[in-house]
């Protein structure tokens, strides 16, 4: 038996041909050729076209505003690493399972790689770049040092943003909001029950206890 | 030249004076009785910051300009053999640079979905994987076995039609190389023997007071590190090669590229500054390292070959599954009289599936006989997996020793008292069961009313402590007091890295601050690979060393200052004095300001330990707690208290964090992982990580963790590893608990609920 076939052909949707998917048909019908955005379709404002040329959108990444032309498939992840070089972000799985693309959109967790950037306009994206302040390390941060709720660190930007976001909305979790709040975010290494220890003991910091 | 010394040796504070002769220029070994400010403490990983700040780069961060990326073009088929390739098409597409065959003659086999066929460098990773499916490739498609059962039967498809010789990682265990028989897809058995032979052993457990006798299985489980397998390849020139890489080992790593091209191995540097975890899955160059290299050479440009989840699930390594006969027999008093362990696994197209160890090695049985053999499947190779063949051999092995002890209505750790006679292991007994309050188990099985039944059992940890020797450590001083140590060795996310500048910080008297470490570099001089828990026992004596010289160059600094001689000086707090009298001092600065020349280096090499290459067991022990929910099948672990020993601990605080992930990991096998197969099609079902489920924060037990002292005095700093023995037990503590809680035995990994719905019914 003979076969012509290639393996990425067979593997049916992809997360990413998804996504582009979306990207597109959320935009509207016509696609413009050439044109960088935008006609608006039928007189509605919240409609935006995008050509497959390409978008300029503003990103607002820790209160620092960028402008940049992204092609309308290309995920936050991609965006915040390749363009913005913030690399911190990691992908691990790069469709939501692992959580090591973890930011923070509008005060949310999200996972980044399911994010198309240009669907971030307009929101204020939080990295794990932006949390020192002055030259002071957050909380969470510290904490995640000083009990040692890491390892080989390659999650630790996902689970450090999970915590802060937990912190910035319930100043006095208990362990198991701790562990509510991490349950997105895998390490392989194991090291949960130090990042447990580590987001109760800042939290207390946080109340100056 | 030697010199005498005596030290305090022993477990924990039972210690004993030992005198020993060392080289005169060796330290005095640390014993039981130093108190020191570092060593065995709590410090701080160095590289806190860069790893909480987003700053630590890693392979996958990596950026170069003019950086290409790599693509793979890989097998759908589990069995074919590719006849030609059409490059044209993926040639034209946007971006696309150059793509390269896997092997350069043509026609050859692939022997699992996802093997690889070719590789496409492209200027972003988005053309590359489009580019990817371009490539035309011909196959002629074969006959195939995903299975162990069907691959075992006599006309099953051949997965190899040549002689398989196994070839050892720096993850393996040292010396198991061998060349064995190979029919059909089975190669083996291995064969091991103590006293008995194959005939003789059935009868010797026949005739025994008690039998256990079980067939126990365990799956495939996936290394799944966070970063993925991957490098960038960057040729400075015809000759020279830079590659950065996710790697357990930075010297394997370079002398796989070094052969692989035909270069000197000092040609080739290879760079693991962070990386995200190995697991055992990563050493050397790989075919994605090849591959990196081969489209950098044609392109002139860096490559960035990094794989992507799916293609690590598929070729990146796997712990290989097992197939356990295991017949135990014991005396009246639960004294072990023969053990016989036959075993099958499949490590894919590889070999090493090997579960006997334990078995040889863990209780002192006077009759023994083991078979080992690999069955070749149609599936990625294994490789080696956080302490190769235990997990695998102690599920068995723990859970006949639990059923001997419920047979003769014994104590399960009172059987286990009774086979071993180490101090070490009898001590950690002691401390776990204190811990646990194993004291007050309920000693009837299924002893719960409720539908929710409780249960707690334990099982042993055993691995062995490996060195190598050569590796050299070079420390820096500055006139500006800085202090430097350099090492190649690579930091996977253990800490070694802090452990390093303990150790210079202990032996020169100053504050950890001022010591920097630079290592994970192939130029800064060859370390230990991190695998087999090698990396601490590896090094840690030689930089010991190193340090200890660069001790006496500044005494030699000191004295003139002082007007005494060189061994009257003494560091300590960052200052320098008079031995015996700290009320004159110099500060360590002042001190260094007058190196003659403004800087000095020392080299000290990693050499035999003084009793040369003794065995030594590593022990460890773990007691669990879990709930069985016996309508639903779910079992929740709830506690688990472990006490181990790795010789003389170096940082608490990051040795309890490998300790964590080792059980957080072998709660993880125990319970969820399992790579599947579709056996019509060869593809693996659950390649990503929303299916292939591995442990998260709502799996995780309540840990307690102890680790006892031992003082052997085998080299300057006694640290041995711990990396592999943390994860040993959990799924043998866990199967014994499940029992404890519902009378049934699981023989079968993952434990998944219709597992033990199934063997409640």
């Amino acid at each position: 038996m003979t076969k012509k076939n290639q393996l990425t052909k067979e593997s049916g949707l992809s997360r990413r041909s998804f996504l582009k998917g979306v990207g597109l048909t959320s935009a509207g019908l016509a696609v413009t050729s050439g044109g960088e955005i935008f006609a608006e379709a039928s007189g509605d404002a919240s409609v935006k076209i995008i050509s497959p040329g390409g978008a300029t959108i503003t990103l607002e990444v820790n209160g620092k505003k960028h402008q940049l032309k992204v092609e309308p498939r290309e995920t936050l992840v991609e965006v915040l690493r390749d363009r913005l070089h913030l690399t911190g972000t990691k992908i691990g799985c790069d469709r939501g399972a692992c959580g090591a693309c973890t930011v923070i959109v509008d005060g949310k967790n999200v996972t980044s790689c399911l994010m198309l950037a240009i669907d971030a306009e307009g929101k204020s994206i939080e990295t794990i770049e932006g949390l020192e302040k002055e030259g002071e390390l957050h909380p969470v941060q510290k904490s995640f040092i000083e009990y040692d709720a890491l390892q080989c660190g390659f999650c630790t930007p996902g689970m450090i943003m999970s915590s802060k976001n937990l912190l910035d909305h319930n100043p006095s979790p208990n362990l198991a909001d701790v562990k509510h709040a991490v349950r997105g975010n895998l390490c392989r290494c194991g090291t949960y029950p130090k990042v447990f220890q580590a987001v109760l003991a800042a939290s207390k910091q946080n109340k100056g206890e | 030249m030697t010199k005498d010394v005596r030290i305090q040796v022993g477990v924990a504070d039972n210690l004993q004076e030992m005198a020993l002769k060392v080289p005169k220029n060796d330290p005095r070994p640390w014993d039981g009785n130093d108190q020191l400010k570092y060593i065995g403490g709590r410090t701080t990983r160095l590289d806190g910051v860069a790893k909480v700040t987003g700053a630590a780069k890693y392979t996958f961060d990596m950026r170069l300009p003019g950086m290409l990326y790599g693509k793979f073009a890989r097998s759908p088929y589990p069995a074919a053999v590719v006849k030609s390739i059409d490059y044209s098409k993926a040639l034209k597409a946007p971006g696309v640079k150059a793509v390269l065959p896997m092997q350069e003659k043509l026609p050859f086999s692939v022997r699992f979905v996802g093997q690889e066929v070719a590789g496409v460098a492209a200027k972003t990773l988005n053309q590359a994987e489009e580019a990817a499916k371009l490539i035309e490739i011909e196959y002629e498609v074969k006959n195939f076995t995903v299975k162990l059962d069907d691959a075992m039967k006599e006309n099953a498809p051949l997965v190899w039609d040549v002689q398989v010789k196994e070839e050892a990682s720096a993850g393996d265990i040292p010396g198991q190389e061998n060349t064995l028989p190979q029919v059909g897809n089975i190669r083996g058995p291995n064969v091991s023997a103590r006293n008995a032979t194959k005939e003789e052993i059935d009868s010797l457990v026949n005739a025994s007071y008690v039998t256990s006798e079980g067939v126990y299985r365990t799956q495939v489980q996936t290394h799944s590190a966070m970063e993925t397998h991957g490098v960038v390849a960057k040729w400075d020139d015809d000759k020279h090669l830079t590659v950065w890489a996710s790697t357990q080992s930075t010297f394997r790593t370079r002398k796989d590229f070094a052969e692989r091209f035909e270069l000197p191995e000092a040609n080739v540097r290879v760079i693991t500054e962070h990386m995200g975890g190995g697991f055992g899955a990563k050493f050397g160059a790989d075919t994605f390292g090849v591959m990196a290299a081969k489209l950098s050479k044609v392109t002139q440009a860096p490559v960035f070959f990094m794989l992507d989840r799916k293609e690590e699930h598929w070729a990146g390594g796997n712990r290989p599954s097992s197939l356990q006969n295991v017949r135990l027999g014991a005396n009246k008093e639960g004294k072990l009289e023969a053990i016989k362990m036959l075993c099958h696994g499949s490590a894919g197209i590889g070999t090493g599936s090997g579960t006997g160890n334990p078995f040889k090695n863990l209780y002192p049985c006077e009759k023994l006989y083991v078979e080992e053999s690999d069955v070749f499947t149609n599936a990625g190779m294994g490789r080696a997996f956080r302490a190769p063949g235990h997990p695998q051999g102690i599920f068995a092995l723990e859970q006949g020793m639990d059923d001997l002890a419920y047979q003769l209505g014994l104590d399960p750790l009172e059987i286990r008292r009774r086979n071993t006679s180490h101090e070490v292991r009898l001590k950690e007994y002691e401390i776990g069961a204190k811990k646990f309050g194993w004291s007050q188990r309920n000693p009837k099985v299924a002893a719960d009313s409720g539908p929710i039944k409780r249960g707690v059992g334990m099982a042993n940890s055993v691995w062995y402590y490996f060195y190598g020797t050569g590796f050299p450590a070079t420390i820096q001083v500055n006139s500006d007091g800085s202090v430097e140590i350099m090492n190649g060795v690579q930091d996977i996310g253990t800490g070694i890295r802090t452990v390093l500048a303990m150790i210079v910080a202990e032996e020169l008297g100053l504050d950890i601050s001022e010591v920097k470490v630079k290592i994970g570099d192939s130029d800064l001089g060859a370390g230990p690979a991190s695998g087999g828990s090698q990396t601490t026992g590896g090094i840690t004596p030689a930089v010991r060393k190193a340090a200890y010289l660069a001790k006496q160059k500044m005494r030699e600094v000191a004295a003139p200052l002082f007007g005494v001689s060189p061994e009257q000086i003494g560091f300590e707090n960052g200052r320098a004095h008079v031995l015996g009298d700290p009320s004159t001092s110099l500060g360590w600065q002042q001190v260094a300001s007058r190196i003659p020349g403004g800087q000095f280096k020392v080299v000290a090499e990693r050499k035999k330990d003084y009793f040369g290459n003794q065995f030594q067991i590593i022990c460890g022990v773990q007691f669990a707690e879990v709930e069985v929910d016996t309508q639903t099948g779910v079992v929740k672990v709830k506690r688990v208290v472990a006490v181990h020993d790795c010789g003389r601990p170096m940082n608490r605080l990051t040795l309890e964090s490998q300790i964590n992930g080792g059980i957080i990991q072998g709660v993880s096998y125990a319970l969820f992982e399992n790579r599947l197969l579709d056996r019509n099609t060869g593809h693996m079902v659950n390649p990503n990580l929303e299916q292939y489920k591995i442990a998260g924060s709502m799996d995780i037990p309540e840990i307690d963790s102890t680790v006892i002292d031992v003082f052997k005095g085998h080299n300057s700093t006694s640290a041995m590893g711990i990396g592999e023995p943390a994860t040993v037990p959990t799924a043998g503590a866990i199967a014994n608990a499940i029992y404890h809680a519902t009378g049934a035995r699981i023989y079968d990994l993952p434990m998944t609920p219709d597992k033990i719905l199934a063997a409640l019914a």
